[in-house]
């Protein structure tokens, strides 16, 4: 991404027309319903779905060339019959948030780690690791961090009933 | 086992989980060399109690004294965050009057967080008159919490549409007072830190960060301030009233463990203004107007995410609801578990001595962290 | 004869030839004569005292039953008098230099109570039990050591930091009649054994087995060599100036001439300064600095063998104030009351103590004001401010004593 400039504080409509130029019908975007939410009607909330294949690529290109600095949270959801990832990263200057969200079968817990973008996703995936059994290739210290380490499952699935629950 | 060849100029020191330095249950793993912290290895988790996975068994109701037990001192902010995870699922704005109630009552949590941090920050440099002088004026705030909410610390206020209850009587003449009060009070405790030559020498220059590893590591709120970040929710992603206030926010280039100091001190400050303004738009609203909205039970089915700006920083939620009154998932991003990772980066190369006093700027609190 | 000895037998034989008689109406020779001093001693005058009466009521219990025996003669032979009295004497001065510990635990408490906007202690009249009850709550604790320590140097250690301590304050003497020795070289030897609590500290902390202590203790040491060395230079000037190592000599210059705290008014505030370090109070208690080393080198020191470490503490407090008093502010000397007689015959040890006490007064505001310093920044400061200032001291004292002395000024 030598020959690119980053673009400082780019705006809702330059983020998406860049990111549809760059990764095409790889990352589908999202129009939110809501009416009467402040951050959406004044643009500062951008939802997305990517394929697993290109997370890397966005992760570098969102940071490089758009300027996202922070990750601001990697979390993890079970849909029983499949997984997500959904990533929220922050640009500063403008304080647009993108919520990208990708989507795992369940056969295959495997994405990249966005963690060697982002210094703060670090701990957000080691959570949604041992949370979820999620595993983030390429990240430095994949290791179960709140939960003991003799842990075997993963306390956060659908499949794991609390006491008490129906 | 492995037989490791021990390295005798280094020497692995575990700090914690019970030790002074650490304000809750979490260890510093930190190698020193002689007096010099050479790495370290933050660890977490001893007050882990699956809080996203509770909340998906609970009524959207039963969540909000839940979410202020999240951190015991910035409880407010908490259970507002979550009552705004739930009105952007159901798509509604809170009455006017609800939405200034709400930034008085976050405005008095930062004080009283922040107040807190300051007495933390006293213990971790060595002094105790520090501590004490501001957990006495922290209990002034604390008395406001009372008569607004009726909680000393988990307040339970904000619902979801609105807030519990309105303003007391004569709860503005006594805020103010109070605030006036504060103001005052807060520059001898000024006077004590940061006219004190030893206490500005202890914390200027250590736990250096620059403004692009800071924002890398995701550090948010005064610590990022402190490290040149110029960002703050309050202001560049409003919330509730916040876009009418008129407020400034501190923000430092130097990046060290005194900017950050700085940056919560001048914070207490403008809350003070941001109370000021509040309560001066509270009066022109008239006390007939509603403060709450009816909502129902159930949450239509969606992805949301709202934040706003904690005391420690940006804190998110990310609420999935399936169309039922429980919520899908709920996860929380907390601010201090980002902040607390950034800790192997902050403390080294600093003294054994530093370590207190860099991590107190971060302003630990485990509850979020753990969840 | 040094100008301590002429003064007090001087004033002895004054209030001999009166008629007159010492406190407690003993006859002055007959102290002097069976004593070990060869001038009056006031505690070994109450022990005198005291052993007549209880040894004469138990050699009278003994005659009622077996009339003239020899135990009861040899209860009250001369001998035996003279070796109780020793026993006695030590008692009483320790007991003194114990309560005045008390007391000046109990100032710092109060004073830094109102400090931060609090009471303090309550317990006992004005709080002064509180210091009471911690010791009873301190010495009920079970006696608990590590497994895995060096058990011999683990035990000396602390026995030695504490002794050395409770010696100290037993050395200094209150008035010129409250003394153990009346030695020539009085205040190098609490110099010497002020600086010997460092490296015993560093020792109890790397017996213990414990990482946070053994860091406390070599923190210890670093700060000995960068306090020591100042503290000696102004110990010089002090002694240039008054020509003797004997604290009585030292405090009859002064009062004599001027308290040294208006010419070596630069050497008074390096003084405090070292003094606190020396003794290891807040800003400057790096080796058991309770932010980042727990507490430092008594990590694994528990129950009362703590509570004796804090109270030895106290006593390096009193040591260190006492140090203040004794070379600057004239000790025992009161500026225009020592005139009278009644004042050097019932006040001195009394003006001695409120002086040290004021002089600790100091010590407590550092500390409720102060956070604590680094230990970079400790070393700076010894090296780099007060070592130069000692060193200017210690050329402004030679400058005055010169003009002093051939200068005719005076």
């Amino acid at each position: 991404m030598a020959d690119e400039q980053k673009i400082e504080s780019p705006s809702y409509d330059d983020i998406i027309s860049l990111i549809g130029s760059k990764f095409g019908d790889k990352v589908k975007f999202r129009q939110s319903t809501k009416k009467n939410v402040r951050s959406i009607n004044e643009k500062r909330r951008i939802f997305m779905d990517a394929d697993r294949e290109v997370i890397l690529d966005l992760a570098y290109f969102l940071r490089d060339k758009l300027n996202f600095e922070q990750a601001s949270m990697v979390t993890g959801v079970d849909w029983v019959d499949h997984m997500q990832v959904v990533y929220h990263i922050t640009n500063y200057f403008n304080s647009i948030t993108v919520e990208i969200v990708v989507n795992i079968p369940a056969d295959d817990l495997h994405v990249a780690s966005v963690a060697p973008v982002w210094g703060g996703a670090n701990w957000h995936e080691r959570e949604t690791y041992e949370l979820f059994g999620i595993i983030f290739d390429g990240h430095p210290k994949l290791e179960r961090l709140l939960t003991p380490k003799s842990y075997e499952f993963f306390p956060f699935r659908k499949s794991y009933k609390l006491r008490g629950s129906q | 086992m492995a037989q490791e060849k021990m390295n005798a100029d280094k020497m692995w020191l575990t700090m914690g989980p019970q030790h002074p330095f650490s304000h809750g249950l979490w260890t510093l793993r930190a190698q020193v060399d002689g007096e010099i912290v050479t790495d370290a290895e933050p660890e977490v988790g001893y007050l882990h109690r699956g809080w996203e996975k509770e909340c998906e068994q609970r009524d959207y109701q039963k969540i909000i004294p839940m979410a202020d037990r999240l951190c015991y001192s910035a409880s407010m902010t908490w259970s507002h965050l979550f009552c705004k995870v739930a009105e952007e699922a159901l798509d509604i704005e809170v009455p006017e009057r609800a939405q200034y109630l709400r930034v008085v009552a976050d405005e008095i949590c930062r004080i009283q967080s922040h107040l807190m941090w300051l007495a933390a920050v006293g213990t971790d440099a060595g002094n105790l008159t520090i501590f004490l002088w501001a957990l006495r004026e922290r209990e002034f705030m604390l008395d406001l919490n009372v008569r607004l909410c009726g909680q000393r610390l988990t307040t339970n206020y904000p619902r979801i549409g609105g807030v519990r209850n309105d303003m007391p009587y004569y709860f503005e003449r006594d805020c103010l007072r109070g605030i006036e009060r504060f103001e005052k009070a807060l520059w001898d405790i000024v006077n004590l830190t940061d006219d004190s030559s030893i206490f500005v020498g202890r914390v200027k220059g250590i736990g250096y960060i620059s403004r692009e590893e800071c924002a890398n590591l995701g550090i948010t709120g005064p610590a990022m301030r402190g490290c040149g970040v110029d960002y703050d929710v309050r202001r560049d992603d409003p919330y509730d009233a916040y876009g009418d206030m008129d407020f400034y926010v501190p923000v430092y280039k130097d990046g060290d463990a005194y900017a950050r100091f700085r940056v919560r001190i001048e914070e207490m400050f403008q809350s003070c203004s941001i109370i000021k303004q509040a309560m001066k738009k509270l009066e022109s609203i008239p006390k007939t107007a509603p403060y709450r909205l009816k909502v129902p039970k159930a949450i239509p089915e969606g992805t949301h995410m709202a934040r706003i700006e904690d005391p420690r920083g940006e804190s998110v939620m990310y609420l999935i609801s399936d169309g039922t009154d429980r919520p899908y998932r709920l996860k929380v991003r907390s601010p201090v578990f980002v902040n607390v990772s950034a800790s192997k980066r902050m403390v080294q190369g600093v003294r054994l001595a530093d370590i207190p006093t860099v991590m107190a700027m971060i302003d630990m609190c485990l509850g979020e962290t753990d969840r | 004869m040094s100008g301590l000895r002429e003064w007090i037998v001087n004033r002895a034989t004054d209030l001999a030839d009166g008629g007159s008689v010492c406190l407690n109406g003993h006859e002055y020779s007959d102290i002097v004569g069976m004593s070990p001093y060869d001038v009056y001693n006031l505690p070994y005058d109450i022990g005198v005292k005291v052993w007549e009466s209880l040894g004469g009521l138990i050699a009278w219990l003994i005659n009622l039953f077996v009339p003239n025996n020899a135990v009861s003669f040899a209860l009250i032979s001369d001998t035996a008098t003279n070796a109780m009295a020793i026993v006695l004497m030590v008692v009483v001065i320790f007991a003194i230099g114990f309560v005045t510990n008390l007391t000046m635990i109990w100032q710092e408490r109060k004073f830094l109570g109102r400090q931060m906007d609090r009471r303090g202690t309550m317990i006992g009249p004005l709080g002064y039990l509180q210091c009471l009850g911690d010791g009873l709550k301190t010495f009920m604790k079970e006696n608990v050591a590590p497994r895995a320590i060096d058990k011999k140097i683990y035990w000396w250690g602390v026995v030695l930091v504490i002794g050395t301590s409770v010696l100290l304050a037993c050395m200094i003497p209150l008035s010129p009649r409250w003394f153990i020795v009346d030695y020539n070289t009085g205040l190098l030897l609490i110099f010497a054994f002020f600086a010997l609590a460092p490296f015993l500290i560093m020792c109890a902390g790397w017996a213990q087995n414990n990482k946070y202590s053994l860091i406390g203790g070599l923190r210890a040491a670093e700060l000995m060599i960068s306090y020591e060395v100042p503290m000696l230079i102004l110990f010089a000037g002090t002694v240039y100036m008054t020509g003797s190592f004997n604290i009585g000599d030292i405090i009859t210059w002064q009062e004599e001439h001027i308290w040294l705290i208006v010419p070596q008014i630069v050497g008074f505030f390096v003084c405090l300064v070292c003094a606190i370090a020396e003794s290891e109070r807040v800003p400057f208690d790096l080796s058991e600095a309770e932010a980042e080393l727990v507490e430092g080198w008594q990590t694994e020191y528990a129950g009362m063998k703590w509570g004796l470490i804090m109270l030895g503490d106290y006593f390096r407090g009193f040591v260190a104030c006492a140090l203040v008093n004794i070379m600057f502010l004239g000790g025992w000397s009161m500026p225009i009351i020592n005139e009278f007689d009644w004042y050097y015959q019932y006040f001195p040890e009394l003006f001695f103590v409120l002086k040290t006490c004021f002089v600790f007064i100091f010590f407590i505001t550092a500390r409720g004001a102060l956070p604590r310093v680094r230990t970079d920044q400790i070393v700076n400061v010894g090296w780099k401010v007060l070592m130069p200032l000692a060193v200017i001291n210690l050329v402004i004292t030679i400058l005055i004593k010169w003009i002093w002395d051939y200068g005719g000024v005076f």
